[in-house]
């Protein structure tokens, strides 16, 4: 994946708690391939026949801000899919499920967790704002207002680089290997013995 | 220094650390299902192997169905389906796949097949990974780049959590179980209320839980936000295990259970943060939102929105909207449309005895659906009988699968229609679109086929006695 450092981009506001990831992509449509595309599917069950709906009453928006507790439920990757492919670069929340979180930086979404969505919520409203964020800094502006979010130094380096955790592994398989080695010793029992089929 | 079972799992898994990634951990069982088919195409994409396709076993689960497996209608998961038994043979990986006799749910059959250990490290692409650590295993679920990280190197990189104590202690009483005892925990602390955490379970209650009682309880721990669900092995574990098909055996047996004895918070161990629970003031517990905390006992009546704090008065308010209920209401007063009895979660022989008990000689009033969580599950059910109570209760007995779960597979719930289930997850649209869903025990799902509406499980089980 690619690597960033800044995003400008326009936000708007899901104001909803507890957003889960049945709710972000619903099971029915995780059959298709990487290939054909996830954002057409993007909250479709929220968006039928709710012309309200901010992904809907705008254009354009690449920065979600939600409730807290964003992204709860399924481990799907699915739902971090929907969202890069609709547009959406990153999601500012109170909290974040982990799961949910740990894909999204697997996959170049910033899951920016601060204490002050819940002011810019109501800031929004139904409206946008152009919205400017920062790795480096761990700042974004908001319409000019300047707000700080939490993001661990492994997550910003890995948005930043575009690091793909295979490669950082790959060049471990030693001790990978001496690690496996030492675990067979000890505990044999680990490695199943061939039961019958 | 003392320790808690978390660190002692935690410190036997690190391959290496480093101050800028955190943990890298060595997998000890990696499961997939149809829903891996992302990773399998990672790897493929960059040409690499499986690291160690003999602790990886495969799982036909999500996508499959529970009835017509001759010739599956739907071209969308007949294409799963196959991808999953194409990928697991390119890479060498044993499947147990829909014509296995041992099929089923991916955290039923992981432990009845004796592949789930305690000590182990276990991950899967699915949230409820957290069953197996019933077993004192480290198991935790993982989206599908970590899964091709897992299948390609046998580690994954893991920041390691904060460490969280749910102490339940004294007699559940009865119609109570662990699936009471999690929704209990859940609406106290929020389903965000254990983020961040690992969670071991413990105190006489969990002590005295059978092991599929504490799977049960294990694999609720997402729901409250905890990755990580434990309770350290004891003599009952072991009992469990023994015998089991990839369960050691001989000397390698007697020098497991010497090590899985180990596998105990020291005394003087300190958590993160600890929660006291009396058993006492569990009481079946059903939820009446949207979400696992949204959950109140039998007796209870919907709440109003209004005694609620600001976001979560909002999250009421259209919780009660998507679920057709009024402040006010008694729970036992919900009449629902149809029944499920099944998922990872309540889907083990235990669950299918209390629910036949409920059930014996009475016919349901609603229709419903009957999943067990494996095969074998199923078999043993029919050996026993169950399977004929269910059938003359007038409720389906099908095959096993995820089914109702999650609404991927062709079993849902149609729209605006009302669903007493013994799942996991009552979210807007997990059960099918439009789908309400009112989560609760076996006991209680049986009692609210009987009598066609949420019930308390207690009153029919005194009419029996």
């Amino acid at each position: 994946m690619a690597g960033w450092t800044t995003h400008d981009g326009l936000a708007a506001a899901l104001p909803q708690a507890n957003v889960d990831t049945d709710q972000i992509i619903p099971a029915r449509f995780m059959s298709a391939s990487r290939k054909e595309g996830y954002g057409d599917y993007l909250f479709a069950d929220l968006r039928e026949g709710n012309d309200a709906f901010p992904l809907d009453r705008h254009a354009g928006i690449s920065v979600l801000v939600a409730g807290p507790n964003f992204g709860c439920g399924s481990s799907r990757e699915a739902a971090v899919y929907a969202l890069i492919d609709a547009g959406i670069h990153v999601v500012v929340a109170e909290s974040f499920a982990e799961i949910f979180a740990g894909n999204a930086v697997n996959n170049g979404l910033l899951p920016a967790r601060t204490a002050e969505a819940g002011a810019i919520l109501e800031a929004l409203g139904t409206e946008t704002a152009k919205v400017r964020v920062d790795l480096e800094t761990r700042r974004f502006l908001v319409d000019d207002r300047e707000y700080g979010f939490e993001l661990s130094e492994i997550w910003r380096r890995k948005l930043v680089n575009g690091w793909d955790d295979i490669d950082l592994t790959l060049s471990r398989t030693e001790a990978i290997a001496a690690y496996r080695d030492a675990r067979r010793g000890q505990a044999p029992w680990i490695w199943p013995k061939t039961a019958p089929s | 220094m003392s320790r808690t079972l978390l660190d002692k799992l935690w410190d036997a898994h690190e391959v290496a650390f480093d101050e800028e990634n955190g943990s890298l951990l060595w997998v000890d069982r990696h499961l997939v299902h149809e829903g891996s088919h992302h990773a399998f195409a990672k790897l493929a994409e960059r040409d690499l192997p499986v690291f160690a396709p003999e602790l990886t076993f495969g799982v036909a689960d999500h996508y499959a169905p529970t009835r017509g497996r001759a010739s599956i209608a739907d071209p969308a998961i007949a294409q799963m389906l196959e991808r999953l038994e194409r990928n697991t043979e390119r890479y060498g990986i044993r499947l147990f796949g829909l014509r296995d006799p041992r099929q089923g749910i991916v955290h039923v059959i992981g432990p009845e097949q004796g592949l789930t250990l305690p000590g182990l490290l276990v991950n899967c692409g699915d949230s409820h990974t957290s069953t197996h650590g019933a077993f004192g295993a480290l198991a935790f679920g993982i989206g599908a780049t970590q899964v091709a990280h897992v299948l390609a190197t046998q580690t994954i990189w893991q920041a390691r959590p904060k460490s969280m104590r749910i102490r339940i202690d004294g007699m559940l009483g009865p119609g109570v179980t662990a699936k009471d005892i999690a929704l209990h925990w859940i609406a106290k602390l929020g389903t965000d209320g254990a983020t961040g955490h690992a969670v071991e379970y413990a105190g006489s209650t969990v002590r005295d839980l059978s092991m599929e009682g504490r799977m049960t309880l294990c694999n609720l721990s997402i729901e409250g936000g905890a990755r990580f669900g434990i309770v350290a092995p004891d003599d009952r574990t072991i009992a469990y295990l023994k015998g089991r098909p990839f369960a050691p055996d001989g000397d390698d047996w007697d020098r497991a259970c010497v090590a899985w004895r180990e596998l105990v918070t020291d005394e003087a161990a300190r958590f993160d943060r600890e929660v006291r629970i009396d058993a006492a003031d569990i009481a079946p517990t059903v939820t009446w939102g949207t979400t696992p905390e949204q959950a109140l006992p039998i007796t209870s009546t919907i709440p109003d929105p209004g005694t609620f704090d600001g976001g979560r008065a909002r999250a009421a308010r259209e919780a009660l909207d998507y679920m057709g209920l009024t402040p006010g209401q008694r729970l036992e007063d919900i009449a629902v449309d149809q029944v499920f009895l099944g998922s990872c979660t309540n889907a083990r022989i235990e669950d299918l005895r209390a629910a036949a008990a409920i059930l014996k000689g009475r016919s349901a009033r609603v229709p419903g659906v009957v999943s067990p969580g494996s095969m074998l599950v199923r078999a043993e059910a029919e050996r026993e009988g169950l399977d004929r109570i269910f059938v003359e209760a007038g409720l389906e007995w099908v095959a096993s699968g995820c089914s109702m779960c999650v609404g991927m597979n062709g079993d849902v719930v149609a729209p605006g229609k009302r669903c007493a289930s013994t799942t996991n997850r009552n979210f807007r649209g997990r059960q099918g679109k439009g789908a309400r869903t009112h989560l609760m025990s076996p006991v209680m799902v049986a009692a609210a086929a009987v009598t066609g509406r949420l019930t308390d499980a207690r009153a029919l089980m005194m009419e029996q006695s």
